[in-house]
């Protein structure tokens, strides 16, 4: 049965209508049109769908929406502020960290966690904090490299 | 695939689950990062979920004394924010850095861990190895289940339907022991195909104490023997010889990773080298 839930996204509460069940991947697509995290596996496996639940990377596709009440929530939508795109964002473009772009959005909600605890990580490092986002087409290494300018931008 | 229809409570304090937990068809929710890739698989199919996941009283270290208590809601990653608790255990944070990925790290918790008893799930070796034991509570009473009699096959505890795990007490280690956590992963998922625990004691270059548990090699976690490796410097051939029966009375698990024949061989391949890690760092 469906319940009314209270999300708080991107700074911003929005009252929502869903059943238990519901995924927040789901949720934040469907019902508030956040179409920037993706659905990329069954397997909770890609990252793509990655978000900050209160400031920690977590893969929206193995959360619960009604798990979410009550907790921040920030997407990719709410990186850019007041127009201007995020260091991560602004690096990924210069470095050109992205080819299709679909991994991307789960990739620098990753990177953003680990630079707000380490603000000069090394190439390991960096490898070790996103080794839960694939990615199917950069190899890898400009998103590294996006990481890395960012941390230093 | 999303999970079938279900009822979600959220537990708003310990008494208000023990006073919840146990009723038909409900199943306790902490981080659910093995119970909802279940749920959406439809391998498990709660009517309840009860959510513990918000519980202060099951989260935090607590390192007063020479031991420690780690609530059964502590997270992965709070565990590795722990620098007091690496250093006394530094076991735990090298198994746990290796759990997952980051994400599954923020969200999975030690007791969800321990109380799914996945075959293949890291947690339940270190705990066997460190000698720790399990705090449980019900409505109805308290009770303390050592780590050696609390997994019982897979995916399969000693925990009943209306019991929670509370916390881990975990001993002082041995003095100046060293230990080591070795693991043969499966590339893909992280999980282990066979992996070990080990706590050694040396004195001068003699091994005096070895404590071994192999996980992902049968139905469940369990300790294996090396004590053959005591009196020995741990040289090559006294290891090989000591892990040479780590797998004996054991149902091997073979599967499309790793044959009977292949996994037990990594299982002694993955216990020699965490003895011999651990003895590196002993002393
Ligand atoms: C992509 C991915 C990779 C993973 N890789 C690994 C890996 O390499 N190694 C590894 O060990 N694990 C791995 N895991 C599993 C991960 O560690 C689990 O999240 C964790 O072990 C379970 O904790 P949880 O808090 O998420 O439990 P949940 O999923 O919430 O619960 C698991 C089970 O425990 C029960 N339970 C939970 N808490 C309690 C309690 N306090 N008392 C009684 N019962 C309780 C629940 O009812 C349920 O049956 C992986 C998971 C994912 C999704
Ligand atoms: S969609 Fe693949 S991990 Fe969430
Ligand atoms: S850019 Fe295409 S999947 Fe990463």
């Amino acid at each position: 049965m469906k319940r009314s839930i209270a999300l708080s996204v991107n700074g911003v509460s929005h009252s929502v209508e869903v059943e238990p069940r519901a995924l927040l991947a789901q949720v934040l697509r469907d019902d508030l049109n956040l179409t920037g995290t993706h659905i990329g596996c069954d397997t909770s496996q890609c990252g793509a769908c990655t978000i900050h639940l209160n400031g920690r990377a977590t893969k929206s596709c193995t959360v619960l929406a009604v798990q979410a009440e009550g907790a921040e929530i920030t997407t990719i939508e709410g990186l850019a502020k007041n127009g201007a795109l995020h260091p991560l964002q602004n690096a990924f473009w210069e470095k050109h960290g992205l080819q299709c772009g679909f991994c991307t959005p789960g990739m620098i909600m990753s990177a953003a966690d680990l630079l707000a605890s380490n603000g000069s990580p090394s190439d390991e490092q960096i490898r070790h904090a996103i080794e839960g986002n694939l990615c199917r087409c950069t190899g890898y290494q400009n998103i590294v490299a996006a990481i890395k300018s960012a941390a230093s931008a | 695939m999303i999970p079938a229809s279900f009822d979600y409570v959220r537990a708003k304090s310990l008494r208000d689950a023990l006073n919840a937990i146990g009723t038909d068809g409900t199943k306790v929710l902490a981080g659910g990062h093995s119970l909802i890739p279940m749920m959406r698989f439809r391998l498990a199919q709660p009517g309840r979920l009860l959510d513990i996941g918000q519980l202060a009283e099951l989260k935090g270290i607590d390192l007063k004394g020479r031991g420690a208590r780690i609530g059964a809601g502590t997270s992965y990653r709070e565990l590795l924010d722990s620098p007091e608790l690496a250093e006394r255990y530094p076991l735990i944070a090298e198994a746990t850095r290796g759990i997952g990925d980051v994400q599954v790290r923020n969200r999975g918790t030690i007791g969800g861990g321990l109380a799914h008893a996945d075959p293949a799930s890291d947690m339940p070796a270190v705990m066997l190895a460190l000698g720790a034991t399990f705090n449980l509570r019900s409505k109805g009473g308290k009770r303390s289940v050592a780590a050696a009699d609390f997994f019982t096959g897979a995916f399969t505890t000693a925990l009943a339907s209306d019991e929670l795990l509370i916390d881990i007490a975990l001993p002082a280690p041995p003095k100046k022991a060293g230990m080591a956590y070795a693991s043969f992963e499966q590339k893909a998922s992280g999980y282990a195909i066979a992996a070990a625990a080990a706590v050694v004691t040396k004195s001068r270059k003699t091994i005096t104490g070895v404590t071994l548990a192999l996980t992902g090699v049968g139905d469940r976690a369990y300790l294996a023997d090396a004590s053959g490796a005591v009196g020995s410097h741990g040289d090559d051939a006294a290891l090989e010889a000591a892990v040479a029966n780590v797998t004996k009375g054991i149902d091997v698990n073979g599967d499309i990773h790793a044959s009977v024949e292949y996994r037990s061989h990594l299982a002694r391949v993955v216990a020699r080298r965490a003895i011999a890690l651990a003895l590196s760092r002993a002393g």
